[in-house]
């Protein structure tokens, strides 16, 4: 894939995790892209490396986690060998933002909105505060809420109020792409709906870039483009969202699984199927297919060699030997 | 349908709120009303359903049912007895028959406690089984319950090495232990990975069914209400808006805040990434300090009338068995 409209590029990414038991593969062997004004999700039960990968692309891995090897090209250039003042400067919300999971607990509680937002500013650029104000209050416009919400404190504030602080915080200096991790998980649904509602239209306004992470298939299913479904720190199928919530529906077992085990609405089901077992320790992963001690469609081969990400259909990959003909 | 395991008559709880001198000199008395006259019966066996958004007094609920409060006005009636007002006695006999499971599987248990030791707390304190024997004979038999195989691996573990969902598993079966009849369950699966959070309903559903048990399931997720209840009421700032059959209520829905509930649903289907949802409510829930006169849910209605500002509807039966209160 040599698209010259790639803003990011993710090309064989290695987390690991050093800990007492050993080394945890957090993040094993992961490649990706992401075009302009595309929607990416991120979907996976936790613990599959999901929050690892973004934060990986940040350079915020925590310690002892360490990137092993592989390269972050933005806008064409790696981003790997970058000091830290250089990522502040040239990568850290410049370029991409995060919005973390249970973001609206990321707020501190003593300093007024105003004074956390300027300070994100203050960090990374040189304005004066009456211009830096200014941008505040059209971002805070832009993300629906009321300019006197600069005086405010956090506790003043409802859930959803302090995700759209968040998020205008996060697109302050106008970065190309944004990172929400499970930026809905703790609202309500009412809430929810209005913030995926708002991420879309900031993405369509702004031409954002944006990858979203989430457990829930149903969540994605309103917002991504594309999806990446991770297990157990490798991906296992990468799909357009037509393909995966489509007629011909996710082909990985694992998909499609996840997907038979999310509640409907509208359809009444007597069981709903589940997964059995837990994901597995990344510690000591399984042999060959990560997912095959829970798989119900194993095969002799899914034990011993590990599947290889491959294309089934245009744009449409999947990691399982099932699909693997030759 | 069988008798009413629990009847709920106007039940209120209104929780006093520290007044500024003024209003203390004026004798003003300023309430929060959480739960602000709510009626409803669970019947024998039954899976029922309290849906609404956080605020909605749906916890609150759930623990005057536990008599972990004491309530402001109102009846609850237990298998034909009134327990509103109990004494200490008498409650610790009463939440033999009614338990509950919480929401947090992470902060629900000492870390200090092998599973033993949750689960044979309850029973030393409520006095069941002489011996350590006969206790082990319970235990047992409840982890079973919950699927959890085979008991004597996990009774000695700490909560630290199971899962969030087996954590929830030893959640239910510290419930099981004392053989209630009711179980309040405060969204027992909201914390929990999706994959797993079918099998905790599926686990708790059968058990529901092998013991013959009732739940009363508080959560604010219609799509697990309409999977794993029979009835739901939606709630929405201290008042029953809709009751009814879950079906009922999911495909013929009358009150205009469950409608929004529902639009506000996500779901799997195709193509919709460049879609803008209409969700058909204006703004945030309300504080309940400062109810809105009239229908409460009047501000955020698309479909207000002038009457909806003035006079609060009641709860009328429209349909067998399908309950609403709106003036629509």
């Amino acid at each position: 894939m040599a698209d010259t409209n790639n803003i990011l590029k993710v090309e064989k990414l290695k987390i690991n995790f050093l800990t007492r038991k050993g080394k945890v593969y957090a993040v094993d062997d992961i490649s990706f892209s992401l075009k302009k004004g595309e929607t990416i999700g991120l979907v996976g039960e936790s613990g599959c490396g999901k929050t690892t990968t973004v934060l990986g692309l940040m350079k915020m891995v925590p310690t002892p986690g360490e990137i092993i090897s592989g390269r972050i090209l933005i806008d064409g250039k790696d981003i790997i060998p970058l000091s830290e003042n250089e990522m502040r400067e040239k990568v850290r919300w410049v370029k991409i933002s995060m919005v973390f999971q249970g973001a609206m607990n990321c707020l501190t509680p003593v300093y007024t909105i105003g004074k956390q937002m300027m300070e994100t500013i203050q960090e990374h650029k040189e304005m004066a505060y009456s211009q830096a104000k200014k941008k505040m209050i059209n971002y805070l416009n832009l993300v629906g809420l009321p300019e006197d919400i600069i005086r405010r404190y956090p506790h003043e504030l409802s859930g959803g109020m302090k995700q759209r602080v968040v998020i205008a915080t996060a697109l302050f200096l106008e970065p190309d792409m944004v990172i929400c991790d499970e930026p809905t998980t703790a609202l309500d649904v009412v809430v929810q709906a209005q913030i995926i509602n708002l991420i879309k239209r900031l993405k369509k306004k702004l031409g954002l870039s944006v990858i979203f992470i989430t457990h829930d298939l149903a969540t994605e299913a309103e917002v991504a483009d594309r999806l990446l479904v991770m297990y157990a720190g490798k991906l296992v199928e990468v799909g357009k969202n037509e393909q995966v919530y489509g007629k011909g529906g996710p082909i990985h077992p694992y998909t499609e699984k996840l997907l038979k085990a999310t509640p409907r609405l509208h359809e009444k089901v007597e069981e709903l199927s589940f997964i059995p077992g837990t994901p597995p320790d990344l510690v000591d992963p399984p042999s060959g297919c990560r997912f095959h001690p829970r798989c119900s469609e194993v095969m002799e081969r899914c034990k011993k060699d590990e599947p290889p990400l491959i294309k089934v259909e245009p744009e449409h990959w999947i990691a399982c030997w099932r699909s693997y003909h030759e | 349908m069988s008798e009413p395991i629990l009847k709920i008559e106007n039940l209120h709880k209104w929780f006093p709120v520290r007044r500024t001198i003024i209003q203390l000199l004026k004798g003003e008395h300023v309430w929060v009303k959480a739960v602000d006259g709510i009626t409803f019966k669970i019947n024998q066996g039954e899976i029922f359903g309290l849906v609404g958004e956080s605020g909605c007094g749906k916890t609150t609920t759930g623990k005057l049912l536990m008599k972990l409060l004491e309530p402001t006005g109102g009846k609850i009636i237990f298998k034909g007895k009134d327990v509103t007002h109990l004494e200490e006695s008498k409650i610790k006999k009463y939440r033999r028959n009614v338990q509950m499971v919480f929401q947090d599987p992470y902060a629900s248990m000492n870390p200090r406690f092998r599973a033993w030791d949750v689960l044979e707390e309850p029973l030393i304190i409520h006095q069941v089984g002489e011996t350590r024997a006969e206790r082990e004979k319970i235990i047992r038999f409840s982890l079973k319950e919950v699927r959890l195989i085979p008991p004597e691996e996990f009774m000695e573990r700490f909560p630290h090495m199971l899962s969030g969902g087996q954590r929830q598993r030893v959640a239910t079966a510290r419930t099981l232990v004392l053989s209630p009849s009711m179980i309040v369950a405060d969204e027992p699966v909201s914390m929990i990975d999706l994959s797993t959070r079918a099998e905790i309903l599926h686990m708790m559903k059968t058990v529901q069914r092998e013991l013959g048990l009732t739940y009363l399931y508080i959560t604010h997720d219609l799509s697990t209400a309409r999977y794993f209840t029979d009835r739901i009421a939606v709630m929405y700032l201290g008042k029953i808006v809709e009751l009814g059959g879950a079906d009922e209520v999911i495909d013929n829905t009358l009150h205009p805040y469950t409608k929004a509930l529902i639009a506000a649903v996500c779901e799997p289907i195709p193509g919709k990434s460049n879609t803008i949802k209409e969700i058909p409510i204006k703004g945030e829930i309300p504080s309940a300090t400062n109810i809105p006169p009239g229908c409460r849910f009047h501000p955020r209605c698309l479909y207000a009338k002038p009457q909806c500002q003035e006079e609060e509807p009641t709860l009328i039966e429209v349909e067998e068995g399908h309950y609403v209160s709106c003036h629509l």
